[in-house]
């Protein structure tokens, strides 16, 4: 008999934001002690009170503009109860009546084809701490406590584990790209849903969930595993399936059961009284929509566009520092694919050999492109400015004072220019009467001989052109 | 009897009750499930009379977690056989050793033991005073208040601890309030409460009645009115109450801080083993009923309608105060209560509360003054307290 996969996600993104959601402790990814980042507030204290950190809500609203979701103008806090050593408060601060973002739509498309996967909702909550267990004792370290995450719920829409992994790393980059959430190692985590049915029935078979998975290469295992197991019983009634929750092991490649319906946990909500119900006006929505960063597929388009290569835009999108410096550098005025190969090629070039990585690139938009548009003009010669890059990623150098400093930049004047070739015409006859006669490889002579005159300023090919119009006559 | 859970300085004019942090000073809530716990920050309250040059006194004891009648179970101060029932704060404000206290409003405990011990207390506005630093239960109705002897010391001190603070979410945006005590009361109108008054005993109601004749004499109109939900409004609130502490002490779990029992094999034992030792029987009983209401089958029928019955109280009392400046009502049933079993907290609390229950469900102000209650609208104080200094019985 043919079955058909019924799978929906709910996917934990933790946001990059400079402090908790709640208090002003940094947030969780500066390498640090363990308890290091920690405030009366984030481990649970009494007296303390939270206080929402707005950016979240920003960080929040921008993922669901991402994902076409509508964003809820009056959205609100509860609390979920539950006891657990990495939970201080024993309850969780998250959202359940009145998320902030609903009924979103993304598109994903496999070697199967394409299919709309539909957002249910987004909500804001604060993650918990971590147990480090260790000989006889755990230990609990709070530093990841009160962290800003938004879960991403979707409707039961998926058919295959090839969507559910297309989806999340399109997921990935889209928030890597816009700066969202750093999506680092455990940063995203990943419960799913799984039920089988016949394949033309509309009826959904019993439903499974999958707990907390952080790897697109588990979760592909986890599905995979689980949908042959809810299959056999199917075909083969080889176990009664039921509703329960399970987890899955990465050793031996099977999930297990971990709480059933009947002991599932009642987790007693209610609505937070120390968090003010949250209303995004008018003004404060269009704000965030101004500032929303342009979304990968777009983003990716218009590189494309600007005859940016597909490697050079992948580079882009893992590293979304850097993407915002081609952007700002396009937006003062140069040329995307010129400035794309500036920072891909030449600047990348200097940094693998101090031993840098991309995102360790530290000059700003506007030195970039005083660089770029020098050399554009030919005030710059191109040697000179990669000798300035290496000042600046090597030693900080300001680009603006560094060209100045080493007298690279030059006013170049056409007329003088013009008389630097008439004289070295003149006083190479050979090379000239070679030239004239055929002789290609004799144009170096007297280009040679110009350039020795100018000493290096002027931009080689305009001198060139000039220089060949003139032996035309 | 003993006042202070912890003694701080003999030169303090004001003392704070055990539920406000006080940095480094001991702060159990009377609770022996926050043993040995001691803040690393002031409640703002504290830190702005310090800013203003007061000295803090000392903590005093409180009944645990604040839920009893008047302070009577506190883990760190026993009762002395025979002796009836009076609060630390409002005791140590009538011996004239401090001239204020600040205590925490959340089931009228405070109220209570004012008017057990003829001072005045006042609960103000929610939101008016930053709930940051304190021990909190009932987040949506507790506030903090000030005990005193007159309406001239508690504006006084209001003064100084009312405005917002970024640190409390819930802190209203006006940055300070004026408390005048001066206000021209002539041609006031106040009403009293059959229901509530019905409730009480008759040495509560010849007090009540002899309050009601001097506001007479000073000009102020006196209406008897029927108000027939007051008993919905208790239950109303100690529905919220009781879930709103039982997730708020939640985490007292012997973890952290605080009682940890020595009698534990794993972490299930070392929770049920510190929070059946380190709570009272009282706190037990909330801990159940709270847990009880906010529960998927239970949540419809008993939280969701306490809030719905919340708003409904807000329009209805609304109303009422568009007709009438204040509300006057006993405090509690008696002018002096006996020592109880705490096993029989629980009902008698509710009992209790139904006089003060209104002010903690829907935010607004409540003075005690000479053994009954005023209710006022939301930011009256001035009007409650111009009608309590008017009274005030002088040249003791």
């Amino acid at each position: 008999m043919a079955y058909e996969l019924v799978i929906g996600l709910e996917t934990h993104v933790e946001l990059n934001t400079k402090s908790k959601i709640f208090c002003s402790c940094g947030g969780h990814s500066s390498p640090i002690e363990p308890n290091d980042c920690v405030c009366p507030a984030c481990s649970g204290m009494p007296g303390m009170l939270p206080v929402m950190n707005k950016k979240v809500v920003e960080l929040a609203a921008t993922a669901g503009l991402m994902l076409n979701c509508e964003i809820n103008r009056y959205t609100t806090f509860d609390k979920k109860n539950y006891y657990y050593p990495d939970l201080p408060c024993a309850y969780q601060i998250t959202q359940l009546n009145h998320p902030i973002c609903v009924n979103g739509l993304v598109k994903v498309k496999t070697a199967q084809g394409e299919r709309d996967i539909r957002i249910k909702q987004i909500h804001m909550e604060e993650d918990a701490g971590k147990l480090v267990h260790g000989g006889n004792s755990s230990f609990v370290d709070f530093n990841r406590t009160s962290v800003p995450l938004i879960e991403i719920v979707t409707q039961p829409d998926f058919r295959s584990p090839e969507e559910v992994v297309t989806y999340l790393g399109k997921l990935k980059s889209m928030f890597k790209s816009t700066g969202i959430s750093e999506c680092e190692e455990g940063a995203m985590r990943c419960d799913v849903n799984i039920s089988v049915r016949e394949e033309g029935t509309e009826e959904f078979g019993v439903r499974t969930e999958i707990k907390n998975m952080a790897s697109f290469e588990a979760i592909d295992r986890a599905i995979r595993y689980e949908a042959q197991r809810h299959m056999d019983a199917l075909e083969f009634g080889t176990e009664e399936l039921v509703q329960e929750t399970r987890r899955f092991d990465d050793v031996t490649g099977k999930t297990s059961a971990m709480r059933n319906k009947e002991t599932e946990a009642d987790y007693r909500y209610f609505p937070d009284p120390n968090l003010m119900p949250i209303v995004i006006d008018d003004e404060w929505l269009e704000q965030i929509k101004a500032n929303k960063p342009v979304a990968l597929d777009e983003k990716a388009e218009a590189y494309s566009e600007m005859g940016i290569s597909d490697k050079e835009i992948a580079m882009l999108m893992s590293e979304h520092t850097v993407a915002k410096l081609l952007d700002d550098v396009i937006a003062l005025g140069c040329n995307g694919k010129d400035a794309a190969a500036w920072i891909l090629t030449d600047c990348a070039g200097i940094l693998r050999k101090a031993g840098l990585k991309l995102k360790d690139l530290a000059i700003t938009a506007d030195g970039l492109s005083f660089l770029i548009k020098k050399v554009e003009e030919g005030k710059l010669n191109r040697g000179a400015a990669k000798k300035t890059l290496i000042a600046v990623i090597e030693q900080g150098a300001d680009p603006v004072q560094y060209c100045d400093e080493q007298g690279f930049l030059v006013e170049v004047d056409n007329s003088m220019i013009e008389s630097v070739i008439d004289k070295a015409i003149e006083s190479n006859p050979q090379a000239v009467a070679d030239y004239k006669s055929g002789k290609e490889k004799a144009l170096m002579a007297i280009f040679g001989a110009c350039m020795k005159e100018l000493k290096g300023s002027g931009d080689p090919s305009t001198i060139r052109t000039m220089l060949i119009e003139k032996l035309k006559n | 009897m003993k006042y202070y859970m912890a003694k701080i300085s003999d030169k303090g004019t004001v003392a704070v009750d055990d539920t406000i942090l006080v940095k480094d000073e001991l702060s159990c809530a009377g609770s022996h499930i926050l043993d040995g716990y001691k803040p690393l920050f002031s409640a703002e309250a504290v830190e702005r009379l310090i800013a203003k040059g007061y000295e803090i006194a000392g903590k005093t004891h409180v009944g645990e977690f604040g839920l009893d009648l008047v302070g009577e179970f506190s883990y760190y101060n026993e009762l002395s056989s025979g002796e009836s029932l009076k609060g630390s704060a409002a005791e140590l404000v009538k011996s004239g050793e401090v001239k204020a206290a600040l205590g925490v409003d959340m089931n009228g405990s405070t109220r209570r033991a004012a008017a057990l011990s003829d001072v005045s207390f006042l609960k103000p506005t929610y939101g008016t005073v930053s709930r940051y630093g304190v021990i909190s239960c009932a987040a949506s109705g507790e506030q903090v208040g000030v005990y005193a002897k007159t309406a001239d010391d508690i504006a006084e001190i209001m003064t100084v601890i009312a405005g917002n603070d970024t640190k409390d979410g819930t802190s209203l945006r006006e940055q300070s309030y004026t408390y005048d005590c001066n206000e021209d009361i002539k041609g006031y109108k106040v009403c009293i409460v059959k229901e509530l008054f019905d409730k009480a005993d008759d040495k509560t109601k010849a007090n009540l009645t002899a309050y009601a004749e001097s506001l007479k004499t000073q000009g102020v109109e006196v209406d008897l009115i029927s108000l027939d939900f007051a008993d919905n409004a208790n239950t109303a609130w100690q529905i919220l109450m009781c879930a709103e502490t039982c997730n708020n002490v939640s985490r007292y779990d012997g973890v952290k801080f605080g009682h940890r029992s020595e009698n534990y094999r794993n972490i299930d034992e070392l929770y049920v083993n510190s929070r059946t030792e380190g709570f009272n029987f009282l706190t037990k009983t909330v801990i159940l009923y709270g847990s009880d209401v906010l529960s998927k089958h239970r949540y419809a029928d008993c939280y969701d309608k306490a809030l719905r019955v919340r708003r409904q109280v807000a329009d209805k009392m609304k109303e009422l105060f568009s007709n009438y400046d204040a509300v006057l009502t006993p405090a509690c049933t008696k002018t002096e209560y006996a020592q109880y079993d705490i096993k029989d907290a629980f009902t008698k609390v509710f009992d209790e509360s139904v006089f003060t229950a209104i002010p903690n469900l829907i935010g607004t102000p409540a003075l005690v003054t000479n053994g009954v209650q005023l209710m006022g609208s939301h930011f009256s104080e001035s009007k409650l307290l111009s009608i309590a200094k008017k009274s005030e019985r002088t040249g003791e």
